[in-house]
């Protein structure tokens, strides 16, 4: 049996009137590419939010990495990773100050940082780039260095919020190249995305419509299920039933 | 014409949903007003003094009496030596200290002289000169309730009429000042930081590729700030006129012309800083240290311009608020017409089309 | 304790990399110590007379000589009509009329007494109470003189006599200065501390980075101590840079000791970071914590004592000033750098400011919410 590492059961959040994530349940394995799906404002940025512990649940349960969400915080932050929308490393840092700033949180010893920093840059090609402002690097760079810099201190799950909007499809190849090898190493990969072709490479995905999972399966199961070609169109006939959106 | 409006409406809804921020704007002249209108005076009242009596005699006891009753003094207490006056006096508390010496009275008596010692904190020398000149009077006072010559010959009267301001308010100075102060915060500020804010966070060329003169853009995003200004403005009028009982003399219709002109100025001031500017923060110091600093020091209305070295008057000349207040206060406070303003709105006009010209140049610089 | 360490890196780092941090941390102590003190100089001197003498006698112009020989005034204008010289007063060329009228020496002797009119351009307040006040202190002085110089000796009998000594202490030139330039040390740290931390978290918030440190185990008061060492270690650099200025350019050497000046200053800075990492935890965009920052900074520093005594405030406004932290820097700086104060003498101040950094920075702990 394999180990569970993400446990949900009918976690919700409501603001005001509006419910933005509504009784949604689901696991993930250890070591699984598990994709979150849904149109803009399905919400699926505020449930990876609850379960990062950025944001209180409104109710129902969620177990992370084995710690439940209400109370166990901060133990649940030294077990992720995390990357946002919006790019989150330090811009007026180098890439190696930048390195070293957040392996040095997440406790691990100088020897470590030293090692971990130096095979990073190496595996991203980046040697020559490692004393310049991290704001100078091109996007898909720093798209990358982000990733590897999110699951430097080996957490048990990475989660990542769109982190490929903006760049070139070679650079997103190459982003999912680091996906795989993370995933190979076990650590679970919980990743949202628009990009159609980017769903095909997970395990299994969820597809959220107004707050909650319209579908969730693998793939190839879903196309089969949905009579459709692609994910695209499994997207589209479920996406089109949504009553809000942007 | 269209487009215009719906940018101006653009930037108003901007304005208005930072509700903090506009709580500030609105409540900066408020609390101002208040304070200058009532917390700062220069007026010295109830300051504390200790006494050091060495006499302990009937003339000591009366003068002591006496000071105790004026308004300006408060005793504190009475000290027996001059180590214990000394530690008093660094506590901080204490301003003021008299010394009377053993025999004051019997002095006054026969040999109709004696010296009273009267001990300054001059560290805040303006206020120690103040209650040198009261202490002093008091004493006086008394010295002549003790002369037994009645009446004076020979005596020259002097009649001092305060012009503008009979009960010696600190508002009719700095109401004027309050005005030139927010709008240039407003104006120079607000501006400066709005759009370098959208060019931080790249909006900025999105505005501009739109198929809508780039100058344009820009004044747009000022016709918000501008009306703010304008209820500003008439909100400082409305306080003044209400709260601090200091009316209107001159025409309030030449005094908000006046006013839009200078708004101008600084909005002009605004647009040249975020044109030269890449981050908010930068942005921020040079309206802070460039504009904001030199409207408090060198508008003549906390500071006066005429005790500064000559470089720095000469200097003054070149800070439009310094204008501003001049002309704001000839209208409001001494109620005089165009003609007595026409040299400073020229200069303050110039001064705008000097900046406006710059900014407009390094703006056209900035995008080719 | 090692978090702290790779925190505290990483801010230095920013800041040193920061344009507008350093030119706030070099330009503004010389700029507002150079600058401000020579402005700011209260002393009411160079007041400017005008003069309307209808008399035209030899004691009007005795009189005149007088008051111009004084030092307090400059006389701009001599002129026969009063509406004449009134002109000038609503053009700023003068600030005080003395009218001499007709017959002012004839009625003098014949009739015992005589006015003479003074008017004050009263729009500045303390300048035209002053001025009034040296005025007809001068005129006083005159009349003596006339009194003596008109009386046979020995029929007036002035009575008994109180000599006045007066002597100024801390302060014995009355140099203006003195006062200021501590004042204005005070605002130049309590200026930089305020605005950098308060800007510094929003800026986190504004660009996103605060969302990763939230999801880090970083703890609350862990990262709330990395933004407030740097800014304290910043704000004693300017201090130190201030008070090198103040002894090069003003020659004022601290009285009192270095160590209760420090002393007091490195929790009063407390104080001030943890207030604006307060209003930090409140804004979401720079622009908004730059104008509530400057809100304060503004009824802080004008109710602060700086210029204007807090004793001769209204009892609702001395109440205020107690919650100002400014005015207890204000006015331990002035105690100890030119009085001498000592530890005995400030404690009340200290123990205040030491609750105010307390409560200042528990409540910006409790307010720095990692999660919503």
């Amino acid at each position: 049996m394999k180990e569970i590492v993400i446990k949900t059961d009918r976690l919700s959040k409501r603001f005001g009137d509006f419910i933005a994530v509504n009784e949604i349940s689901f696991e993930v394995q250890k070591g699984e590419i598990f994709g979150f799906l849904g149109a803009n404002g399905a919400g699926k940025t505020t449930a990876m939010r609850m379960l990062c512990g950025l944001s209180i649940p409104s109710s129902g349960t969620a177990e992370i990495a084995g710690f439940e969400v209400y109370k166990q915080a901060e133990q649940i932050k030294r077990n992720i990773g995390y990357m946002s929308q919006k790019f989150s490393l330090y811009e007026d840092l180098t890439v190696s100050e930048n390195i070293s700033f957040f392996a040095g949180i997440y406790g691990l010893t100088n020897r470590e940082i030293k090692e971990k920093g130096e095979a990073l840059v190496e595996q991203l090609g980046l040697e020559k780039e490692t004393k310049k402002l991290v704001g100078s690097l091109p996007l898909g760079w720093k798209q990358k260095l982000s990733f590897s810099v999110a699951v430097l201190h080996e957490p048990k799950i990475v989660f990542l919020d769109e982190p490929t909007g903006g760049v070139d499809p070679v650079t997103r190849r190459q982003f999912w190249d680091l996906i795989y090898e993370a995933s190979a190493k076990g650590i679970t990969i919980f990743v949202t995305t628009h990009y159609m072709d980017e769903a095909e490479y997970c395990d299994r995905i969820s597809i959220m419509v107004d707050g909650r999972i319209a579908a969730l399966d693998s793939p190839s199961k879903l196309k089969t299920q949905f009579k459709a070609g692609t994910m695209d169109e499994v997207f589209y006939q479920l996406a089109r039933g949504a009553k809000r959106g942007d | 014409m269209k487009q215009f409006v719906n940018f101006v409406r653009k930037e108003f809804f901007h304005v208005m949903r930072d509700r903090k921020t506009l709580l500030i704007l609105f409540g900066m002249p408020v609390a101002q007003i208040l304070i200058f209108g009532f917390a700062l005076t220069n007026e010295v009242k109830n300051s504390k003094l200790i006494v050091f009596d060495q006499a302990k005699d009937p003339a000591s006891q009366e003068l002591i009496a006496k000071i105790e009753a004026s308004r300006y003094f408060e005793v504190e207490r009475s000290v027996m030596n001059e180590q214990q006056m000394e530690a008093v006096f660094r506590q901080g508390e204490i301003k003021m200290a008299i010394v009377f010496p053993a025999g004051f009275n019997s002095g006054l008596l026969h040999e109709h002289h004696a010296q009273v010692q009267v001990i300054a904190d001059a560290s805040d020398p303006n206020t120690a000169n103040m209650l040198s000149n009261y202490l002093s009077a008091i004493v006086m006072d008394y010295q002549s309730t003790r002369s037994k010559s009645l009446v004076l010959p020979y005596r020259i009267v002097p009649e001092v009429r305060m012009l503008y301001n009979p009960q010696l308010k600190g508002a009719p100075n700095f109401v004027p000042g309050v005005m030139a102060l927010v709008l240039m915060l407003v104006c120079v500020m607000m501006t400066a930081i709005s759009i370098v804010k959208e060019k931080e966070t790249g909006t900025m060329e999105v505005l501009l590729v739109s198929p809508f003169k780039p100058i344009l853009v820009i004044i747009s995003k000022t016709v918000p700030y501008l009306i703010l200004s304008l209820v500003n403005v008439a909100s400082i009028l409305l306080l003044s006129v209400f709260v601090l009982e200091l009316p209107v003399n001159g025409s309030v219709l030449l005094l908000f012309g006046e006013s839009v002109l200078f708004i101008i100025t600084c909005l002009t001031v605004g647009i040249f800083i975020s044109v030269k500017t890449d981050s908010q923060q930068v942005a921020m110091l040079i309206s802070l240290m460039g504009m904001l600093l030199p409207t408090v020091l060198f508008s003549g209305f906390m500071f006066p311009i005429e005790n500064m070295p000559y470089p720095l008057q000469l200097f003054s000349n070149v800070v439009p608020a310094k204008w501003f207040y001049i002309i704001v206060k000839s209208i409001m406070i001494k109620g005089l017409g165009f003609e007595a303003i026409w040299k400073e709105t020229l200069i303050l006009a110039g001064i705008t089309v000097v900046l406006l010209v710059i900014s407009l140049k390094s703006f056209k610089i900035r995008l080719s | 304790m090692r978090t702290i360490r790779f925190l505290l890196q990483k801010e230095f780092r920013q800041i040193f990399r920061n344009r507008a941090i350093l030119l706030l941390i070099g330009v503004m102590p010389v700029m507002q110590l150079l600058i401000l003190p020579l402005a700011a100089n209260y002393e009411v001197k160079n007041i400017n007379l005008s003069v309307v003498d209808h008399d035209h006698s030899g004691y009007a112009q005795k009189l005149v000589a007088k008051v111009t020989a004084s030092g307090y005034f400059k006389l701009r204008g001599y002129g026969a009509s009063f509406k004449e010289e009134l002109k000038k007063i609503e053009s700023d060329e003068a600030d005080l009329i003395l009218e001499i009228p007709e017959g002012f020496e004839r009625n003098l002797i014949r009739e015992d007494q005589q006015q003479l009119f003074i008017a004050v351009n009263a729009i500045n307040g303390v300048k035209a109470n002053l001025g009034g006040a040296y005025l007809t202190s001068i005129i006083k002085n005159f009349n003596e003189e006339i009194r003596i110089e008109l009386l046979p000796p020995g029929r007036f009998n002035p009575g008994p006599v109180i000599e006045i000594i007066a002597s100024n202490w801390y302060n014995p030139l009355m140099e203006y200065r003195f006062y200021m330039v501590p004042g204005i040390l005070a605002i130049l740290v309590t200026m930089i501390g305020g605005f950098l931390s308060a800007l510094n978290i929003v800026k986190e918030k504004e660009f996103g980075t605060i969302e990763q440190i939230n999801v880090t185990p970083i703890k609350k008061h862990h990262f709330i101590l990395g933004k407030l060492i740097p800014f304290w270690v910043l704000g004693n650099i300017v201090f130190s840079l201030g008070l090198l200025v103040a002894w090069l350019i003003y020659g004022i050497i601290p009285i009192g000791s270095l160590l209760v000046l420090y002393g007091f200053l490195a929790v009063y800075l407390l104080a001030i970071l943890g207030f604006g990492l307060l209003i930090s935890t409140f804004c979401d965009t720079q622009q908004q914590a730059m104008f509530i920052m400057f809100f304060f900074m503004m009824v802080f520093i004008l109710m602060g004592g700086l210029f204007t005594s807090i004793d001769s405030m209204p009892d609702w406004a001395k109440l205020v000033s107690r919650f100002n932290p400014v005015s207890y820097l204000i006015e331990v700086m002035r105690m100890v750098i030119l009085k001498g104060s000592g530890w005995r003498d400030i404690w009340p101040q200290f123990g205040i400011i030491t609750l105010f950094a307390v409560v200042l920075n528990a409540y910006a702990v409790i307010n720095y919410k990692k999660t919503n």
